[in-house]
């Protein structure tokens, strides 16, 4: 483990920086995904702070775990995270989506630390597999893990990814998915009903587990599960998350999926996460 | 000139109205949509005809299968996404179910082309013109302002077949005073503007930025005409024959295989003793960043393609 905050109130103010930088960031581009950003950043946190083998000053080596984001367009929270850590230079933040820019407005691999050129859903879980293949073939110890939306899974890609991951026997294969129970024209379960997402991943022959993904130590108590059991199977952790979490007005709120806040609501959502 | 550009419309809303229009004009007309129902503004029609409208969430591959499907029981099907999901997702069954079947299947995809602006490469699709050109039985149509998409859709609705319908995610400054004077004929070029030095063909959002050139070449003492190039597939090849010696495509799309890639194919055909300079996106991926600025960075706006056209022109009659 690079960084030694195993502390949770640590975590927990990590990430309401985080929170901060993703709204702000957002506010300052005039465009971007605050809902979803903001549901998955509590994983990403607790995967780069406490779970992962990683260096910002080495981020291709060989043996680092890897994190694939595959609902790319909840990036800023990944960004904000890298760059806190030194991946690349915190600036680069509030240039988010600019013409020119480093920060593109999905991720790609000529960022320093990111593993997966997603935004089209359902890619990156696809990519994630292949890294784990490849991972086992180099004999290395490691784990991949990816970041799933829970409309993402609506994708027959998923499921594809899903049954490969499985048949390969992956268990160096650790996924999520950011369950807010929304999408961009709705509820997930009125736009097409995903219905049990846990039995569907045990169908599909997957060690599953349910946790509540701001809940830091069934995030990290999780995942330390789920890394020790090397039984041949891939695990998924559906996190049943908050879409907008920790910006009231943006809370369960389908309107801030891909809008950003104007100056006032970025004044206000500012407020409330200093 | 004729065509003074006017207000900033999208196109995407004239085809969210022209849906609910023909949905009451045609009881068998259904909509399809992949969780984008919002930006590609099927939800208009949904709102009208909830029992017409079918989300088939975030799977695009399933909503053409689907909409071949419906076809198969006499449906007028619109199904609608990004341009990039539609054309490129889903490609294998729009040629497979769809073309190759002859369906009578719209794909209607928003966000087409580079001016998607910060969403960024994977979102810009500057490809789909070229792999749907490919598919036999398929039709292309890139309307370039406001009122024309309203013709457009009217006609997809009426002619039966598989036809794919790009159009832009911005406001585009319209180039018809009115839907009257927007009156759209399939497969057929539209002269805006007539000139004898050089001709520009350009389709889509970047007609605008076609009108624009030539004002600035005017200026310089270079007459071009103008022409909209709606139709791409099939192109108006009579429209190429009679133009210029100096060709000018110009399109937010690669240079490969879209309009350009049309235009040099009929001037290769019928050996055509004319020059055409390919303006559009130089066979690379893009970059997040705001649709105009992008315009600028990619040279596609109407002072870019002016300063291009004029160091090539004046070249080439050096
Ligand atoms: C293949 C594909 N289709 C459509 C989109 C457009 N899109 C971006 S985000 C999104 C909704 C994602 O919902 P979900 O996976 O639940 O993410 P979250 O709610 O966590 O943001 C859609 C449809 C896309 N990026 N990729």
């Amino acid at each position: 483990m690079p960084i030694e905050y195993n502390d949770i109130d640590k975590l927990k103010k990590i990430s309401k920086k985080i929170r901060y930088n993703v709204v702000k960031m957002i506010g300052l581009a005039e465009s971007g995904h605050p809902g979803g950003s903001l549901s998955a950043t509590d994983i990403i946190v607790a995967l780069y702070y406490k779970l992962m083998n990683h260096d910002p000053k080495n981020p291709n080596k060989e043996d680092r775990d890897r994190f694939v984001l595959s609902k790319g367009h909840s990036c800023p929270a990944l960004y904000a995270v890298l760059a806190e850590l030194g991946y690349f230079d915190k600036d680069e933040l509030w240039k988010l989506r600019k013409t020119g820019a480093l920060l593109q407005g999905h991720p790609s691999i000529k960022i320093s630390g990111i593993e997966a050129n997603t935004g089209s859903l359902g890619h990156g879980f696809s990519v994630a597999v292949g890294m784990a293949l490849g991972c086992r073939l180099d004999k290395l110890d490691n784990n991949i893990y990816v970041l799933l939306g829970d409309g993402e899974c609506q994708e027959g890609q998923v499921w594809e990814a899903a049954m490969a991951a499985y048949h390969y026997k992956l268990d160096n294969l650790i996924g999520f998915v950011d369950r807010n129970r929304l999408q961009i024209d709705g509820c997930t379960e009125d736009v097409m009903c995903l219905g049990d997402l846990k039995e569907k991943f045990k169908a599909f022959g997957w060690d599953v587990f349910e946790i509540d993904g701001h809940d830091f130590e069934q995030i990290i108590g999780t995942v330390e599960k789920a890394k020790s059991m090397k039984n041949g199977k891939p695990k998924m952790i559906i996190a049943n998350t908050v879409k907008g979490k920790g910006v009231s007005f943006m809370e369960n709120n389908v309107g801030f999926h891909g809008k950003a806040p104007n100056k006032e609501e970025l004044e206000k959502a500012l407020k409330e996460l200093s | 000139m004729r065509y003074e550009l006017g207000e900033k419309k999208a196109m995407r809303n004239a085809y969210g109205e022209t849906l609910v229009e023909l949905g009451k004009k045609y009881p068998n007309l259904v909509v399809l949509d992949a969780d984008l129902s919002g930006s590609t503004k099927t939800k208009m029609f949904a709102k009208e005809y909830p029992d017409r409208f079918f989300n088939t969430g975030i799977a695009e591959q399933n909503m053409v299968g689907m909409a071949a499907g419906l076809a198969r029981t006499g449906k007028i099907v619109f199904a609608s996404t990004f341009a990039m999901f539609a054309s490129g997702r889903a490609w294998e069954q729009i040629r497979n179910s769809v073309a190759y079947a002859d369906l009578n299947v719209k794909i209607v995809a928003t966000h087409s082309g580079i001016t998607v602006g910060e969403d960024g490469a994977t979102h810009q699709m500057t490809e789909d013109i070229a792999i749907m050109r490919a598919i036999p039985n398929m039709k292309i149509i890139a309307p370039s302002d406001y009122y024309e998409t309203k013709h457009v859709i009217r006609w997809c609705a009426e002619y039966y077949g598989p036809v794919y319908v790009r159009m832009p995610r911005g406001n585009t400054e319209t180039i018809f005073k009115d839907e009257e004077d927007a009156k759209f004929e399939f497969g057929k070029a539209r002269i805006l503007k007539e000139g004898k030095d050089l001709t520009i063909i350009a389709t889509g959002e970047l007609v605008p930025e076609a009108i624009k050139a030539s004002v600035i070449l005017k200026e310089n003492g270079i007459d071009a005409e103008v022409i909209s190039m709606p139709t791409i597939k099939p192109i108006d090849e009579e429209a190429v024959k009679n133009s210029n010696d100096f060709i000018v495509s110009l399109e937010d799309h690669n240079i490969i295989g879209g309009l350009g890639g049309a235009l040099s194919e009929v001037i290769a055909t019928y050996g055509l003793n004319k020059k055409l300079l390919k303006i559009g996106i130089d066979d690379e991926f893009g970059i997040s960043g705001k649709a105009e600025e992008l315009l600028k960075y990619y040279k596609l706006d109407g002072e870019s393609v002016a300063k291009r056209i004029m160091e090539e022109y004046n070249g080439k009659t050096e």
